[in-house]
């Protein structure tokens, strides 16, 4: 007999592995879709690191 | 011992033990209620928002399920309709139901809020206790209104879903409240009747248990008629109109007639056909809710298309 023998139990465990794992990959994908959603629905993201953020400027020098 | 079939232990569980924790069949009627309250509040939540708050109201209803199976494992192993669930069945210890149930409680109730606000997250908290500790916990074995007070914890959702849309509460969220709650007695108890005597072997103190069979077909019949007061009424509030008053007036006629004729039923005629109509009652209190709040949303939907249908 090998050591390799498949049980009933190794069935159920990989069952129950799989079914962790995709409970786990959907959580990821509803935190990223509910992280798009709220971006999408806020005010765009003013990517100017280290620099002068034109609306924070005085409307005269922002022109 | 040479019978190793009698010592050996029961199969380990699988993942469909583990969601079998949850309830999944409550839980449907959990997301289609909180589902309606979600469509028939004014204002528009973006579709990702909606459907993850969806998701997290059905899994904190799971999770206060885990709670309870946890807590009542003793009364679920001595009635022939819970021996089979996962803790009194030996495959999910009491203690892992706990965890899942702690775990899943406080990863919906977080979620809820990052997904939609502090007012939707504080209710679905408040739900699940209600429920796990409330009614679980303390009303369940204690008192003949168990089922009347801890109606409560399932009428939530609706109210969660119509605050996850708008922030707040409203009178309509509160009469959605209202059907849930008035129509979960008379639901409970006529599973109740034709379960005989499941709830007095686990002492479980149901009405049928402390007052009698017959006086629980006269609560039944009683709850019925304020139940179809408050439907119809739900018809004239702003949630309300038309198709739903039309659909509403047909479910709560049907509902009337078949409450009273429980409530005319000897328990010798309803033992001679095997309790018939107690079961067709119950099968009939489910569509009932359904079709109440699939009315609500084709109301709404009507109103929202520019159709003719609002009041």
């Amino acid at each position: 007999m090998g050591l390799n023998r498949e049980h009933e139990l190794h069935g159920r465990r990989r069952g129950r592995n799989l079914g962790v794992a995709v409970a786990l990959g959907a959580f990821v994908l509803i935190v990223f879709g509910i992280t798009i959603a709220k971006l999408s629905n806020g005010q765009m993201i003013e990517g100017f690191d280290h620099a002068l953020r034109p609306s924070l400027l005085p409307q005269e020098e922002a022109r | 011992m040479s019978d190793t079939a009698a010592i050996s232990p029961p199969r380990e569980a699988g993942f469909g033990d583990y969601v079998a924790l949850l309830k999944p069949r409550v839980m449907s009627l959990v997301v289609f209620t909180a589902l309606a309250g979600l469509v028939v509040a004014p204002g528009a939540l973006h579709p990702m928002l909606g459907f993850a708050a969806i998701l997290f109201i059905a899994l904190g209803a799971g999770a206060s399920g885990a709670l309870n199976m946890w807590w009542d494992a003793d009364i679920d192993a001595v009635m022939r309709r819970t021996a089979r669930r996962p803790v009194p069945g030996g495959l999910v210890t009491p203690a892992e139901a706990r965890d899942i149930g702690v775990g899943l409680s406080l990863l919906s109730v977080a979620m809820l809020y990052l997904a939609t606000n502090w007012v939707a997250a504080a209710l679905l908290a408040f739900t699940i206790f209600f429920y796990a500790v409330i009614y679980t916990m303390w009303l369940k074995r204690w008192t003949p209104q168990n089922i009347v007070i801890g109606g409560a914890a399932g009428a939530f959702p609706p109210v969660i879903g119509w605050a996850a849309a708008t922030g707040g509460i409203a009178p309509e969220a509160v009469w959605m409240f209202a059907l849930i709650f008035l129509w979960t007695p008379p639901h409970f108890w006529a599973l109740a009747l034709f379960m005989k005597d499941d709830y007095s072997r686990a002492g479980v103190p149901m009405l049928t248990v402390t007052h009698g069979r017959a006086e629980t077909r006269r609560q039944i019949w009683l709850y019925t008629l304020v139940l179809a007061a408050a439907a119809l009424g739900i018809g004239f509030s702003g949630i309300g109109g038309p198709v739903y008053l039309a659909v509403a007036a047909l479910l709560n006629a049907r509902f009337v007639w078949h409450g009273w004729k429980l409530k005319r039923r000897s328990e010798a005629e309803a033992e001679a056909d095997g309790y018939a109509a107690e079961k067709r009652f119950f099968r009939l209190s489910l569509s009932y809710l359904f079709l109440h709040f699939l009315a609500m949303m084709a109301q709404a939907w009507l109103v929202r298309a520019g159709l003719p249908g609002g009041w």
